[in-house]
């Protein structure tokens, strides 16, 4: 089996990527984020995403962390450059995406690995949003929204769990405003700071709150 | 009532969500009755009790499937429909005397389907995933449904032997529903 890296955000869809590549047998070499200081990055999620250190260390894997200026376009040459590394460094033979159904994301990432002449796995592709949800609630992921960015979410939606109220709640937004149940059109962002990757939960010691309106971030300050 | 056997035909294991389970679940989601088998392990019996076959297609690095086309010889007697996606279409191709070619699409692409394929017609935009592909225009035993140099959609002239280069899974759902 592959030797695999992760292209990880903290987040819920690559965190969950990240555990069924593990679960299926494959080795997680390293994760790789890519730290955008563009805010509305095309591609990179960015709320906490310095909190990822602490993920990684707590699941006892190396990070790769590249920082890129997150213009569109040029930010996936950083990514290259960051993938090209990690063959280098890893001796990866493919890399995971928690891609679900973005094909702007999945088919850049695509056709860097193409370029690369390595896998590319994106085990959520194309899978039910509500069904994410679900199982990460049955497999024990403990996720925090750390981003909203779309009517009407708003800053009480800030530090929320995954759990039944929220598929709930965001069942119902769905109904009403279309809101992306899995928040892969940017809507919201999530942040996992418990799940069996990892050997301890992290603690939320602190957290500082960014915006306004239906634009907010938090940034997590963990221990 | 179907009974449709869904070929995998991933050497990679975690490529079985990207390639099958998403085939899976549209089936699921008309309550369509299948089961899924790897090509190395499908026998006579799969082959008798299935009613319909969807060959999966799997990743741009993963063909180990062309090595293997032997283990698909099969098909050229077999009289129940056959659905092959990417993958699942080259092999089809390969099995009727196709030539493989190289040619790499990654993502959306408009293609133009001049004739009704499954719901499908005119212009459609559709998911690309492939660095080869089959030249069908050279095979007489299919007809072609879509106007691009490249073959998007063929039919067997005399048998429900269907493929498609593109993945349907991904907007062309009503393919995968309406086989």
């Amino acid at each position: 089996m592959k030797n695999l890296a992760v292209l990880f955000s903290g987040g819920k869809d690559s965190s969950y990527a990240c555990w069924l590549a593990k679960k299926n047998g494959y080795q997680i070499k390293c994760l790789i984020s890519v730290i955008s200081k563009n805010k509305e990055s095309y591609m990179f999620h960015t709320p906490s995403i310095e909190q990822v250190r602490k993920q990684a260390e707590v699941m006892n894997i190396p990070l790769l962390v590249i920082e890129t200026k997150g213009e569109k376009e040029k930010e996936l040459v950083d990514l290259e450059k960051a993938i090209k590394i990690a063959v280098k460094r890893y001796e990866i033979g493919g890399i995971v995406t928690g891609a679900v159904g973005s094909v702007y994301q999945s088919s850049r990432i695509q056709k860097i690995c193409n370029k690369l002449k390595i896998e590319c796995f994106n085990p959520l592709w194309q899978k039910n949003q509500l069904d994410i949800l679900k199982e990460l609630i049955k497999n024990k992921f403990e996720v925090v929204i750390v981003g909203v960015f779309a009517y009407p979410l708003d800053k009480k939606w800030l530090g929320r769990k995954i759990d039944n109220n929220f598929i709930k709640d965001i069942n119902e937004l769905n109904r009403k405003y279309k809101i992306n149940l899995a928040g892969e059109g940017g809507e919201y962002e999530s942040f996992v700071i418990n799940c069996y990757l990892f050997s301890r939960e992290l603690k939320i010691i602190n957290h500082k709150d960014y915006g306004n309106k239906n634009s907010w971030r938090r940034e997590l300050e963990l221990k | 009532m179907k009974n449709i056997l869904i070929i995998n035909i991933c050497k990679e294991k975690l490529h079985y969500y990207e390639f099958v389970k998403p085939i899976e679940d549209i089936l699921d989601s008309i309550n369509e009755k299948y089961f899924t088998k790897n090509y190395k392990e499908i026998n006579k019996k799969d082959l008798e009790k299935a009613s319909h076959v969807i060959i999966c297609g799997t990743s741009l690095f993963d063909n180990k499937f062309i090595n293997d086309i032997s283990d698909f010889s099969w098909i050229i007697n077999y009289e129940k429909p056959i659905l092959g996606i990417c993958g699942g279409m080259q092999i089809i191709g390969l099995i009727y005397g196709g030539k493989l070619k190289r040619k790499t699409e990654i993502g959306f692409y408009f293609e133009n389907f001049n004739k009704e394929f499954f719901g499908i017609v005119g212009e459609n935009q559709v998911y690309h995933l492939h660095n080869n592909y089959i030249d069908f225009y050279r095979l007489k035993d299919f007809e072609i449904f879509s106007k691009s140099k490249i073959s998007q959609a063929v039919k067997h002239r005399k048998k429900n032997i269907y493929g498609v280069l593109f993945h349907p899974e991904v907007r062309q759902k009503e393919i995968i529903i309406f086989f």
